[in-house]
C-alpha cells in the first residue's frame, strides 16, 4: 500500500441533487434532495480511500456518480485528467474500463441465472477487444484462481457458493477489465465475521498485486481503518474531514467524526466503565433541506451563531494539519481516551 | 404478572436462576433433510444480568431465543429435547394459552429489523396500545395514554404527536425504539433483544444500546442480547455464551473471554476482527466455512478450520469441559488454547 503522487482521479466540486416534485400531470419542482453537495478530492494511484459516514450521508450516489452511472448536476470527476461526467458514447465505454465496483449486497448483485463463468467474463462481451472469443474461458479461470475460488467451478451457479465466495465472484468481475480504480460499496459488511477478514484480506492481497486504487465505502469505521490510507468523513452531502488514517483516527478536529467515533463499540471489555462517549442526539437532518451554515451544527455541542451563518470551508485549521470543515476544529483523541 | 400465572409459574418458590435452558434441541425437517439447528444449548440469566449470545448466522442463536418465546414455525422446526425454565416451570410443558401470556408479560423480544416486524398498515401507537388491550383488556382510551407514557419514556420525541403516525414515517432508530417500548410494556422480566442494532448507524447504536442498558437497571430485567458484534458484546454484557455449529462452545464472564479465550473459534474470532483503535497487520482469517445444518462434521462442529486440530476431534464430539465455576469450553485442548497467553 504505497501513495505515490500521481493522483488518477480528480473530483471535484461534485454535486449532485434529485429534485422532488409535486402534481401528476404538470410536475412543479419543490425542492431537491441534496444527496451530494460540493465533494472534492483526489485518489492516487495504488491507495485506499476510505469513505465513512452514516446512512443518507451521499456516501452511495458519490460511488454512482464516479462511475458515470449517473450525471452529476455540476462538477467534474477526472480520470487520468479527462472529465467522465462529459463523456459519451465509445468514450465513456473506454473510460469506464479504468473504474470498476464491487456492490455490497453478493445475493442480490449476481445473476442467478447465469453461470460464475458468464458473470466474470461478461465484462469481456461487453469490451470484446480486450480479451480474443477463444481466450476468454482461460482468462475467467485465471481471474477465478486470483481470487481463491477453484477454477474447475466456472460452470456453477451463484446459488451454489456462499456469501463470503460470492463476494469473490463479484471482485473478479470487478477485476476482469483490469481497472487501476475499483469501488467497493460496503463490500464486506453482508459477510459474517470470520469471512469478513479472509475477504478484507483478499482486497489488500490484490492491491499490492495489481498496483489498485480503492474508493473503500463503509460505515463501519473498525474496517475503514484497517484497509485506508486516507480517510474522508461524509455527513449530509460534504465531506466534513480528510486526513490520512492515523489523523482522523487518533486526533479527528471535526466534532462528528468526534462523536462517530466515540460511538464505536471497542471490543474489550477493559475500562468500559470510564470510556468516555459522545452520545449524538437525534437522527441526521433531511437532506432535502439541510440547516444553514454548517449542517451539524444542529448536533453539535460547539455550535455557535457563526456556525449558523457560515459554511465553514474544507481546509487546515491552526493545530492540525489534516483539512477539517469546522469553526471550532479541534483535535481531540477520543478512540483511545478512557 | 397477573395472579394466575404466577400461581403457575410459582412465583419465588424456585432456587435456579430466573430463565434456565437445559440442553434444547432443534430440529428443521426440510426437502433436502433434517437441518440440526440447535444441538443442546445450555445458557441461564438472572434478574438484572446481561448475557450475550455471540455466533455467526446459521449458529443457532436466533431458534434458541425463538425457542424460548415459543414463536418458533413447527413445521418445519421441531424441539427433540430440553428444557425451557422460566421460574423453575418447563415451558415447553404448558399448555399454548399459558404461554401467550408469557409472552410480552413475562418475557419479550425485540427483533433486527423494525420495519418487517411493525404492523405496516396500522399507527404505531395503536400497535403498542394493543398490548394493554390483549393482555390486560385496557380500555381504548386508556390503552393509548399509555403507550404514549412508553413512547415518552423510550425518549421518542413530541410522543403526543407522533402517536398516530405509521411505521414508514420514522427513521430505522425511532422504529427501534417502538420495538422496545412494545416489548417492555408489559414490565417483562426477561428481554430478548435478537440484533437490535444491527440494521443502525453507529451513532444510533449507541443511542439504542443506552436505552436498553437504562431500562434493564431501571427495572432490573434480565436481558439475553443475540449478535455478532464483539464490539456491543464487550461494552454491555456480564456474560457470554458463543455458539458455533447450534452448541455453545465456549462461555465465560465476559473479561474472562476478551482477555484469555478457551476456545478455538472465540480466540479466532478476537483475532479477525479490525479495531478502531490501533490499525494492526493483516487480519487473522478463520479459514474455511461455517458447517453446513444438514451435513454437520463428525465430532467437533468447528474441526475443520481448528488450528489445534488432532485424529480425536475428528471422531469425538467434546463436551463442555468446566474450567472453572462460571466458565466451560467445548475444546479437548481447552488447556492448550488458553496456555498460549494472554492477548
Amino acid at each position: 500500500m504505497k501513495a505515490n503522487a500521481e493522483s488518477i482521479l480528480e473530483v471535484r466540486d461534485l454535486v449532485k441533487h434529485f429534485p422532488l416534485t409535486q402534481g401528476i400531470v404538470v410536475k412543479r419542482q419543490i425542492g431537491a434532495i441534496k444527496a451530494v453537495d460540493g465533494v472534492s478530492f483526489d485518489l492516487h494511484r495504488g491507495e485506499t480511500l476510505g469513505i465513512v459516514g452514516e446512512s443518507g450521508c451521499g456516501k452511495s450516489t458519490l460511488a454512482k456518480l464516479l462511475m458515470a452511472l449517473e450525471r452529476p448536476t455540476s462538477g467534474a470527476v477526472r480520470i487520468h485528467g479527462r472529465d467522465i461526467t462529459t463523456a459519451r458514447g465509445a468514450e465513456l465505454k473506454r473510460m469506464r474500463r479504468n473504474i470498476q465496483m464491487v456492490m455490497q449486497d453478493p445475493y442480490t448483485s449476481l445473476n442467478p441465472r447465469m453461470t460464475v463463468g458468464d458473470i466474470v467474463g461478461e465484462p469481456f462481451e461487453i469490451h470484446s477487444d480486450v480479451v480474443p472469443k477463444g481466450g476468454r474461458r482461460r482468462r475467467v479461470q485465471e481471474l477465478l484462481e486470483v481470487v481463491g475460488l477453484n477454477p474447475d467451478h466456472i460452470n456453477r451457479y451463484p446459488h451454489q457458493f456462499s456469501g463470503g465466495q460470492r463476494q469473490r465472484i463479484g471482485i473478479a468481475r470487478g477485476l476482469a477489465l483490469q481497472p487501476e480504480i475499483i469501488i467497493c460499496d460496503e463490500p464486506v459488511s453482508a459477510l459474517d465475521v470470520s469471512i469478513q477478514a479472509q475477504v478484507m484480506n483478499l482486497l489488500e492481497r490484490l492491491q499490492n498485486e495489481f498496483d489498485l486504487a480503492y474508493i473503500f465505502i463503509a460505515h463501519d469505521l473498525s474496517v475503514v481503518r484497517h484497509i485506508s490510507d486516507r480517510v474522508a468523513v461524509m455527513y449530509l452531502g460534504k465531506i466534513v474531514e480528510l486526513g490520512s488514517d492515523a489523523e482522523i483516527y487518533d486526533s479527528p478536529t471535526h466534532p462528528y467524526t468526534q462523536a462517530l467515533l466515540s460511538a464505536v463499540p471497542v471490543p474489550d471489555p477493559e475500562g468500559r466503565e470510564t470510556r468516555q462517549r459522545i452520545i449524538l442526539q437525534g437522527d441526521p437532518p433531511s437532506p432535502a433541506n439541510p440547516p444553514s451554515g454548517c449542517h451539524f451544527r444542529t448536533r453539535c455541542w460547539k455550535a455557535q451563531d457563526i456556525c449558523a451563518e457560515q459554511t465553514p470551508a474544507l481546509e487546515a485549521r491552526p493545530g492540525s494539519d489534516h483539512p477539517s470543515a469546522c469553526h471550532f476544529a479541534e483535535a481531540r483523541d477520543v478512540v483511545n481516551a478512557q | 404478572m397477573t395472579e394466575v400465572l404466577s400461581e403457575q409459574v410459582g412465583r419465588g418458590s424456585h432456587s435456579g436462576a430466573l430463565l434456565e435452558v437445559e440442553d434444547l434441541h432443534v430440529e428443521f425437517r426440510t426437502r433436502a433433510g433434517v437441518a440440526k439447528a440447535v444441538n443442546g444449548v445450555t445458557y441461564s440469566v438472572d434478574a438484572g444480568e446481561t448475557l450475550a449470545v455471540l455466533g455467526e448466522s446459521g449458529s443457532g442463536k436466533s431458534v434458541t431465543a425463538q425457542t424460548i418465546m415459543g414463536i418458533l414455525d413447527m413445521p418445519p422446526g421441531k424441539i427433540t429435547g430440553g428444557e425451557i425454565r422460566f421460574r423453575g416451570v418447563d415451558l415447553l410443558k404448558l399448555p399454548e394459552d399459558q404461554r401467550r401470556k408469557i409472552r410480552g408479560e413475562g418475557i419479550s423480544m425485540v427483533f433486527q429489523d423494525a420495519l418487517s416486524a411493525l404492523n405496516p398498515v396500522f399507527p404505531v401507537g395503536w400497535q403498542i396500545a394493543e398490548m394493554f388491550r390483549m393482555h390486560r383488556g385496557t380500555s381504548r382510551a386508556e390503552a393509548r395514554k399509555k403507550a404514549i407514557e412508553l413512547m415518552d419514556r423510550v425518549r421518542i420525541p413530541a410522543a403526543k404527536d407522533r402517536v398516530n403516525d405509521f411505521p414508514h414515517q420514522f427513521s430505522g432508530g425511532m422504529r427501534q425504539r417502538i420495538m422496545i417500548a412494545m416489548a417492555i410494556a408489559l414490565d417483562p422480566e426477561i428481554l430478548i433483544a435478537d440484533e437490535p442494532t444491527t440494521a443502525l448507524d453507529v451513532t444510533v447504536q449507541a443511542q439504542i444500546m443506552g436505552l436498553l442498558a437504562e431500562l434493564q437497571r431501571d427495572s432490573n430485567m434480565g436481558l439475553i442480547l443475540i449478535t455478532h458484534d464483539l464490539g456491543v458484546v464487550a461494552d454491555v454484557a456480564d456474560k457470554i455464551a458463543v455458539m458455533y455449529g447450534g452448541r455453545i462452545v465456549e462461555n465465560a464472564p465476559v473479561h474472562d473471554l476478551y482477555k484469555n479465550p478457551a476456545h478455538p473459534y472465540s480466540k479466532g474470532l478476537l483475532e479477525s476482527i479490525p479495531r478502531v483503535d490501533h490499525k494492526g497487520q493483516e487480519l487473522y482469517a478463520i479459514k474455511g466455512l461455517p458447517p453446513n445444518l444438514l451435513e454437520m462434521p463428525t465430532g467437533c462442529a468447528f474441526h475443520p478450520r481448528c488450528p489445534y486440530r488432532r485424529d480425536n476431534c475428528v471422531t469425538d464430539v467434546p463436551p463442555l469441559y468446566a474450567i472453572s465455576g462460571t466458565r466451560g469450553s467445548a475444546c479437548h485442548y481447552w488447556r492448550e488454547v488458553i496456555d498460549e497467553g494472554e492477548r
